[in-house]
C-alpha cells in the first residue's frame, strides 16, 4: 500500500519534476484499483522522498465484478490483504500515477532523466511468495544493480511458533535511472506477489515486453519472471478454471514435472510414472481381451484418450465423482463435437465408488488406477461391494502406491505420503493382504504386477493387481 | 342397462371400424385424459389426424404415453379400430410389460351406420370399401380375442347395446388396501402344525377346536388377524392340520393367507396334473390321503382360490410369499405371480440343485413393508423395509411371526428337525460353503441413484423438501471422498441464518431484530444460548458398535457440520471414551436407558478446525496490516510537518491502524493452543437421539439440563452454556437479554444464539426457525474485515438479505431432522442417508458464507 522513492542525487528535489508531481501538494489520483495518494514528505536540495499511498477499498473489492474471483474464495474476499500489502494492485498504480516518469522521457530534464540517480526505495509490507525459497528478493532484484535489504514480517508476534508471515518490508538502494526502477517495481512486484491477482487489461504480454526492456532479456531469472507475471493472466481469464484445478484428478508427487528447483522436484526420477502407469493398465486389459471397459475416477481423461485410441475397447465408460472434473474430461475428449458412433463408445458419468451404480454393471472390466489410495480405509468394504459385488465385471485392474518403495524418496519425510490426500500408502504385503481378500470373497483370481523401476529389495514406486473373474465351478 | 366390470388397473382396447363411434364412446365413459386416440396422436405428429403416413410416428407416441400412465397405475383407453390382431397384439403385449390386465371392447356397429356416419364427416374420405374391409377384420378377429391374451372381452353389438353400456371399476382382487389391521404376519409352516398352536398361543390367539379335538380356528380378544404367507404345507408332520386351522381362520375372516410355491404345486397335484412328488409333496400327498375326499376338494379349492400377493394397509403393507418389488406390487400378470410364488430367480440352480434366487430385497426401494417368507434364514431381519419370516421351522429352525403395526418379531422354536435341509440354513452371506453368487450383494450398500439426480425427501417438519440436482452431484465428492461413512453418519446440523440487519447506528446485527422475527412467528419464549467460540460438531457415542455396522469396540464418531472427521481415529477414540465415561458419571446412559448417544455441540477452540486459515489467512492479513499503516502513518506525519495538506489521510489510517490492532485481537481469541486432546472441550447444546428414540421435540430446557450434567461430571472437558430465557412479551425480560449480548460480546464473546424454547415448532406460516445467531460486533470484524464499522463500509454491507439463508436452514433442518427420525425408527440407511445427503447437497448451494 505505500511505496516511497528517495533521491539523495545533487538538487534532488528535481525529482519531482521527473515525476511531473507538485511537491508542496498532495495529489488523489482514482484509479481502477482503488485511490492513490502522492505527496512528499520529504523536499530538500539533498533529498526528495515522494510517497504513493494506495488505498484500496475491500467491499468495493468484493462488490466490482471485474476483480469477481472464485466462490470457494469468498470468505476470505473482506477480509483480504489488498487493502495493506504492497501487491500487485500497487504496480498497476505505480504504472498509472507515474506513467510519464516510468517512459524515461522528459522535455524539461532529458539528461536527468537518462541519468542513473542514486536512489532509495522503500516498499511496506510486499507479499513475497516463495520468498524462502532460495533467496527469491534478492535473486530478483540484485542482478538489476540494487542493493537488496528485506525484513521479514512476523504472522504473529503472540505466536512466535507460527513463524513469519509472507510480508516482507522491502528497501532498494542503488544508482538506476528512475525510469528503470519504477519498471522494475511494475514488474517484480507482481511477480512476487503470484496469486490473487487482478487484472484490468487484456495486454499483459505486451505491457511486460514495454516494462521489461532493456533489463528483461538478461535477467538470469527472466523465465521464472516471464511465468509468474503471465500466470495471473491465465488466473483473471478463467478464475473458474482455477477453481476446478483445486479438485482435478490429483497430481501425485511421483508425476511433478521439476520446477525451477524450488517445488520439490529434488527426485532424481528418470521418467514420470502417469504414462508408465496408463500403458501398464492397458496392457493388463488386454491380456484380459476387455472390450467394455470403465476407468473409474477417470479425472480428465489420461487414460480414457488412450482406450478411444485403440479399436479394440468398443464400450467406453469414464466415471467420476466430480462434475467439474468430468466437464474437463468431456473437453479433453472433445466429446461434444464427437460424432455419434465416438459419443456411443464413450460415456461419462459421475459416480463413486462406494456406491452401487448400475450404469458399471456387467462389463468385461473396471480400473481403478490411483484410486484406492485416496478411499478412507473403513469405506473400502463399500469399494469391494460396489466394485467387485455388484458391478462385477469381468477383470478389474487396480494400481496403488508402493509404500515400501517411499523410503527412495528423498524428498518424502518417513511416514508421510506422496499426496496429501492419500489415506494410505500400502506395502507390497499390505496390498496383497487386501487383494487376496477381495478375491476370496469374491470369487475373482489376482494377479500382481509392477510398473516403474524395480528396485531389488523394495520393488517398482507403483504396484498393480490384476483381479480375473474365477471361472464357473 | 348393461353393467359390464372393468378392473381398475387394466389396458383397454376399444376395437371397432372407423365410424363406430368409439371416441364418442370413450368420451361417454372415461375421464378426458383416459383416452388415448390413435387420431391425436396423428395430429400431434403432423398436423394431420388423418395422415396415414404419419400412423407409425403416431402409435410410437401413444404407446410412449400409454406406458407412462401404466407405470402410474392409470386406467388407460386406446382408441384406435384395432381390428387387426397385429395391432391388437402389440397393445397385449404393452398391457403385459406393465403389469396390467388387457381388455377389449368391442363395438360391433352395422356397416351401413359405420359408412353413413364416415360420410357425414368432411374430413374423412373412408369409402365403403374401407369399412367393409375393417368390418371384415373385425368379424374374423371376434372368436380369438380370449386366446390373444385378452383378460376380459366385451363385445357390444349393435348401436342399442352400445348405448345401454356402462361401466363398472373393480379393484383387483389383491388390493386389500381397505384391511388396515393389527396383523400377524407370520412365515413358513411347512406342515408344523404343533409349532403353529403354540405361536398362535404366544401371539394371544385362542383356538377353537372341533369335536376330535382338531384346531379349526383361532380368534383374538384385540379381533388381530393372522396373515400366512404361504408355504402352509410340505414337509412338516401334519399338513392337513395346518390346513384345517388356516382355512378355518380365513373362513371366519380370523386370517388371510397368499399362496406359496408349495400350495401351486399341492393345486396342481391334486387336480391330477403331473409333478415331480418331492420336497416334501409326497408326505403332504400321503397325508391328505387319510382325510376325506370333500376336505381334499376344500383343500384344492382354499389352495387355487389363493390370490399371489396383497396389499393392505392404505398401501403401506404388502404380502407375497417369495416377496415383490415395487413395480408389482398391485398388478396382476403371469410374471407378478410367478415373483410372487418364486422370488426373483434366474432360471440358474446353485450346487444343491436348488433355483438361484437374487436377493431383491437389497435393491428395494419401495415405500411399502413387504413381508415374505420363503428363503429360510437364521433369523427375521429387517432389509430396506422388507422382513423375510421364514426362519426354517421345519428345518429345527423356529416359527416366526411380526406383529404389524408393532414391528415386534415373535417366535417359537422347532420341536425338532422335521425335515433334513438339502444345505444347511443361513448359508446366504458370507458363510464358507455357500455359492459366490450369494456373496455378491451388500443389502447395507447405497445406490448411486439413492442420491444422485433430483430427489424428493418426504420429511415429518416440513412436507417435501427437493435437492437439486447440481447440488446433489456437488455434494457426491465430499460425501464419498471426506465424510464420515454414512452408516455411521446419522445427522448434519443446518444452517443458521442471522437475523436482519439492524437499523441502530454503528453495528450490523443486534438481538432486538432476532427478537422481532420470532415474534413475528407468533413464538413468545425464546432461549438465548451463548455461542461458543469453537466448530459445530456432531458428536455420536456408542456402547453397540454392531447398530451402526461398526466392529466391536469402535465407541461413535465425531464430525464437522460437513461429515469430515473432526480427529484420528486414534484421538477420536480417545476422546469418546472420555465422553462416555462422563456420560456415565452424569447418568445419562442408565437414563435415558441408552446403548448411544447423539449430540450436536460446538467443539473448541475453533483453531482446531480453522487453524491453518487462521494463521495463513486472518494472521496474514493482520500482519501485513499492522505493518504497513503504521509506516504509512508515520510518512504522512512527516508530510503533514512540512505543511503538506494529508491530515484527513493521516486520520483515516490512523484510525484504521486501531481497526486492525481490534481485528487481530479478535481472531487470536480463537487461537488458544492445542496439543492432542489437552484444551480441546466440547460444548453439546442438544442431546439429539439416543437408541430408539429422537428428543428432537423436547424443549432446550431438558437439552441443556442434561449438557449441564455432563459438565458437572466433567468441566475440563465439557463447557457448559450460557444462556438465558426470554419472555418476548415482557420488554423488561427483553433488555435483560440485550444487556446480557452486549456484556457477553464486550467481553470478547463471539455472539448468541437466539432458539425458541420449546425446540422444533411451527410459527404462524411454517416451521420456525431452530436458530437465529446474533454475532457481537467484534467477531464480525473477522467477517467483514477489520473496517467494516466505518460508516461508508457499513451503509453498504446493510445491504444483505437473509430470506434466502433462513429458507435453506428450515429445509436443511428439517432434513435432519428427518434422517434422525429414520434412524431411530430403524428405516433402511438408504433412507438415512437420503436425507443426510440431502443437507450436504444443499450446503453446495452459493449463499453468502458470511452469513
Amino acid at each position: 500500500m505505500l511505496v516511497t522513492v528517495t533521491s539523495t542525487a545533487p538538487t534532488a528535489s528535481n525529482l519531482s519534476h521527473l515525476l511531473r508531481k507538485h511537491p508542496d501538494r498532495a495529489q488523489e489520483f482514482s484509479l481502477s484499483v482503488g485511490t492513490a495518494h502522492v505527496f512528499y514528505p520529504e523536499v530538500s536540495d539533498e533529498r526528495c522522498t515522494v510517497a504513493m499511498l494506495l488505498e484500496v477499498d475491500p467491499i468495493g473489492l468484493v462488490r466490482d465484478k471485474n476483480f469477481k474471483g472464485s466462490d470457494a474464495a469468498a470468505l476470505a474476499r473482506y477480509v483480504n490483504d489488498r487493502p495493506y500489502a504492497s501487491s500487485s494492485m500497487v504496480a498497476v498504480a505505480l504504472g498509472q500515477v507515474f506513467r510519464t516518469a516510468m517512459n524515461g522521457t522528459s522535455e524539461s530534464f532529458p539528461e536527468l532523466a537518462a541519468a542513473a540517480l542514486p536512489l532509495e526505495i522503500t516498499v511496506a509490507a510486499v507479499p513475497a511468495r516463495g520468498r524462502d525459497t532460495a533467496g527469491l528478493v534478492t535473486r530478483l532484484f540484485e542482478p538489476l544493480g540494487w542493493v537488496v535489504e528485506e525484513t521479514p514480517i512476523p504472522l504473529d508476534p503472540e505466536f512466535p511458533e507460527w513463524g513469519d508471515s509472507v510480508y516482507v518490508d522491502l528497501v532498494l538502494r542503488g544508482e538506476i535511472r528512475l525510469s528503470d526502477a519504477l519498471r522494475h517495481l511494475y514488474v517484480l512486484l507482481p511477480v512476487l506477489d503470484d496469486s490473487k491477482h487482478y487484472w484490468v487489461s487484456d495486454d499483459e504480454v505486451g505491457k511486460l515486453h514495454r516494462a521489461g526492456q532493456g533489463w528483461l532479456p538478461d535477467h538470469p531469472e527472466r523465465e521464472l519472471i516471464t511465468r509468474r507475471y503471465l500466470a495471473h493472466q491465465r488466473s483473471m481469464v478463467d478464475a473458474a478454471t482455477d477453481l476446478l484445478a483445486a479438485d482435478a484428478r490429483l497430481t501425485e508427487l511421483d508425476d511433478i514435472v521439476p520446477d525451477d528447483g524450488a517445488g520439490p522436484g529434488a527426485l532424481t526420477r528418470p521418467a514420470p510414472l502417469a504414462p508408465q502407469r496408463a500403458e501398464a493398465v492397458l496392457s493388463a486389459l488386454r491380456d484380459v481381451s476387455a472390450h467394455s471397459v470403465a476407468d473409474v475416477g477417470c479425472g480428465e481423461g489420461a487414460l480414457l484418450k488412450r482406450l478411444v485410441a485403440d479399436p479394440s475397447f468398443t464400450k467406453i465408460i469414464g466415471s467420476d465423482v466430480s462434475p467439474s472434473v468430468l466437464a474437463k474430461a468431456d473437453r479433453a475428449l472433445n466429446l461434444r463435437e464427437a460424432s455419434d458412433r465416438l459419443r456411443e463408445r464413450v460415456q461419462l458419468v459421475q459416480s463413486s465408488v462406494t456406491y452401487q451404480d448400475d450404469r458399471l454393471a456387467g462389463l468385461d472390466a473396471i480400473v481403478l488406477m490411483e484410486v484406492i489410495e485416496h478411499v478412507d480405509p473403513e469405506r473400502l468394504a463399500a469399494l469391494e461391494a460396489s466394485v467387485f459385488g455388484a458391478a462385477a465385471p469381468g477383470a478389474v485392474v487396480v494400481t496403488t502406491p508402493n509404500g515400501d518403495y517411499n523410503a527412495l524418496f528423498e524428498s518424502l519425510a518417513a511416514g508421510t505420503f506422496r499426496h496429501a490426500d492419500h489415506r494410505f500408502e500400502w506395502s507390497r504385503a499390505e496390498f496383497a493382504a487386501w487383494a487376496d481378500g477381495v478375491a476370496l470373497r469374491r470369487g475373482y483370481t489376482v494377479e500382481y504386477r509392477t510398473i516403474g523401476d524395480i528396485d531389488a529389495d523394495l520393488g517398482s514406486p507403483t504396484q498393480l493387481a490384476l483381479f480375473r473373474k474365477a471361472t464357473d465351478r | 342397462m348393461t353393467r359390464l366390470p372393468l378392473p381398475d388397473m387394466s389396458l383397454v382396447v376399444l376395437v371397432g371400424a372407423s365410424g363406430s363411434g368409439k371416441s364418442t364412446f370413450a368420451a361417454q365413459h372415461f375421464g378426458p385424459f383416459e383416452t388415448l386416440s390413435s387420431d391425436f396422436f396423428r395430429g400431434m405428429v403432423s398436423n394431420d389426424e388423418n395422415d396415414q403416413a404419419a400412423t407409425p410416428a403416431a402409435f410410437e407416441a401413444l404407446r410412449f404415453v400409454a406406458g407412462k400412465r401404466l407405470d402410474a397405475g392409470l386406467l388407460t383407453v386406446i382408441d384406435a379400430t384395432n381390428v387387426q390382431p397385429e395391432s391388437r397384439r402389440s397393445l397385449v403385449a404393452l398391457a403385459r410389460e406393465h403389469d396390467v390386465l388387457p381388455v377389449a371392447v368391442v363395438l360391433d356397429v352395422p356397416q351401413s351406420v359405420c359408412v353413413e356416419r364416415n360420410a357425414a364427416r368432411d374430413d374423412r374420405s373412408f369409402g365403403a370399401s374401407v369399412v367393409k374391409r375393417q368390418y371384415d377384420q373385425l368379424h374374423r378377429s371376434l372368436r380369438h380375442l380370449g386366446k390373444e391374451g385378452f383378460r376380459r372381452v366385451h363385445v357390444l353389438s349393435g348401436v342399442d347395446e352400445i348405448a345401454a353400456a356402462e361401466f363398472v371399476r373393480e379393484p383387483l382382487l389383491n388390493d386389500r388396501r381397505a384391511e388396515m389391521g393389527p396383523f400377524d404376519a407370520i412365515g413358513d409352516v411347512h406342515g408344523c402344525r404343533s409349532e403353529l398352536e403354540v405361536l398362535l398361543g404366544k401371539l394371544g390367539y385362542e383356538l377353537v377346536r372341533d369335536d376330535e379335538e382338531r384346531p379349526v380356528d383361532a380368534v383374538h380378544p384385540q379381533g388381530r388377524r393372522a396373515i400366512f404367507l404361504g408355504d402352509l404345507v410340505d414337509r412338516g408332520p401334519d399338513s392337513p392340520g395346518v390346513l384345517r386351522l388356516v382355512m378355518g381362520m380365513v373362513a371366519a375372516g380370523h386370517a388371510l393367507a397368499v399362496p406359496g410355491n408349495h400350495e401351486a404345486k399341492l393345486v396342481r397335484a391334486l387336480e391330477g396334473k403331473k409333478v415331480q412328488v418331492s420336497h416334501g409333496l409326497a408326505e403332504t400327498l400321503a397325508q391328505l390321503s387319510d382325510e376325506t375326499p370333500e376336505f381334499r376338494k376344500q383343500v384344492l379349492q382354499f389352495c387355487r382360490d389363493l390370490v399371489s400377493h396383497l396389499v393392505l394397509d392404505d398401501g403401506r403393507l404388502v404380502v407375497a410369499h417369495a416377496g415383490l418389488i415395487e413395480k408389482y406390487q398391485g398388478r396382476a400378470s403371469g410374471r407378478v405371480r410367478a415373483f410372487a410364488l418364486f422370488g426373483d430367480t434366474t432360471g440358474e440352480t446353485d450346487e444343491y440343485g436348488l433355483p438361484i434366487r437374487l436377493p431383491w430385497a437389497d435393491d428395494y426401494r419401495g415405500a411399502a413393508t413387504v413381508l415374505y417368507g420363503h428363503v429360510p434364514t437364521l433369523e427375521a431381519e429387517w432389509v430396506n423395509g422388507t422382513m423375510c419370516l421364514d426362519t426354517g421351522c421345519v428345518f429345527g429352525g423356529k416359527l416366526s411371526a411380526l406383529r404389524y403395526p408393532e414391528k415386534e418379531v415373535v417366535d417359537v422354536p422347532a420341536e425338532k428337525v422335521w425335515y433334513e435341509p438339502t444345505k444347511p440354513l443361513g448359508s446366504r452371506g458370507a458363510n464358507g460353503g455357500s455359492s459366490a453368487r450369494d456373496a455378491t450383494r451388500d443389502p447395507a450398500l447405497l445406490r448411486i441413484d439413492d442420491v444422485l439426480g433430483k430427489q424428493v425427501v418426504e420429511t415429518r417438519a416440513f412436507g417435501n423438501v427437493g435437492i437439486r440436482e447440481d447440488n446433489a452431484a456437488g455434494a457426491l465428492e465430499v460425501m464419498s471422498r471426506f465424510a464420515t461413512d454414512p452408516r455411521r453418519l446419522v445427522y448434519l446440523p443446518p444452517t443458521m441464518s442471522p437475523p436482519q440487519v439492524s437499523k441502530r447506528e454503528g453495528i450490523l446485527e443486534h438481538p432486538a431484530e432476532a427478537f422481532d422475527a420470532y415474534r413475528r412467528e407468533g413464538i413468545d419464549h425464546v432461549i438465548c444460548e451463548e455461542k461458543h467460540m469453537g466448530s459445530r460438531a456432531v458428536v455420536l457415542l456408542t456402547r453397540d458398535a454392531s447398530r451402526f455396522g461398526a466392529p466391536e469396540g469402535w465407541r461413535g464418531a465425531v464430525h464437522t457440520r460437513t461429515g469430515r472427521p473432526f480427529f484420528d481415529e486414534a484421538t477420536t477414540d480417545e476422546f469418546l471414551s472420555r465422553l462416555d465415561r462422563v456420560a456415565e458419571t452424569a447418568g445419562l446412559w442408565s437414563e435415558l436407558g441408552a446403548s448411544w448417544l447423539l449430540f450436536d455441540a460446538e467443539l473448541l477452540p475453533w483453531s482446531l478446525k480453522a487453524g491453518a486459515m487462521i494463521r495463513e489467512q486472518y494472521a496474514g492479513v493482520a500482519a501485513a496490516a499492522t505493518s504497513a499503516l503504521p509506516a504509512a502513518s508515520r510518512v504522512l506525519q512527516t508530510a503533514v510537518a512540512r505543511g503538506v495538506d494529508v491530515a484527513d489521510l493521516l486520520a483515516r489510517t490512523e484510525r484504521r491502524a486501531s481497526n486492525a490492532d481490534r481485528y487481530r485481537d479478535a481472531y487470536r481469541r480463537y487461537s488458544q493452543p492445542v496439543s492432542g486432546l489437552d484444551g480441546v472441550q466440547l460444548a453439546p447444546f442438544q442431546l439429539l437421539a439416543s437408541e430408539g428414540t429422537s428428543h428432537l421435540g423436547k424443549d432446550h430446557a431438558w437439552h441443556l439440563a442434561r449438557a449441564d450434567s455432563l459438565a458437572d461430571a466433567d468441566g475440563d472437558l465439557i463447557r457448559r452454556t450460557r444462556r438465558i430465557e426470554v419472555d418476548l412479551s415482557s420488554p423488561g425480560s427483553e433488555t435483560a437479554a440485550t444487556s446480557w449480548w452486549e456484556e457477553l460480546t464486550s467481553a470478547g464473546g463471539e455472539g448468541m444464539v437466539v432458539k425458541p424454547v420449546a425446540g422444533l415448532m411451527r410459527g404462524t406460516r411454517s416451521l420456525a426457525q431452530p436458530g437465529i445467531k446474533v454475532r457481537g460486533p467484534e467477531y464480525l470484524r473477522i467477517i467483514y474485515g477489520p473496517d467494516y464499522l466505518d460508516p461508508a463500509n457499513l451503509a453498504r454491507l446493510r445491504n444483505r438479505d437473509v430470506g434466502h439463508k433462513r429458507s435453506m436452514a428450515l429445509r436443511e433442518y428439517a432434513l435432519g431432522v428427518e434422517a434422525v427420525e429414520r434412524f431411530v425408527a430403524d428405516e433402511p440407511l438408504w433412507r438415512v442417508h437420503q436425507a443426510v445427503f440431502g443437507v450436504l447437497a444443499m450446503e453446495s448451494e452459493p449463499v453468502d458464507p458470511r452469513l
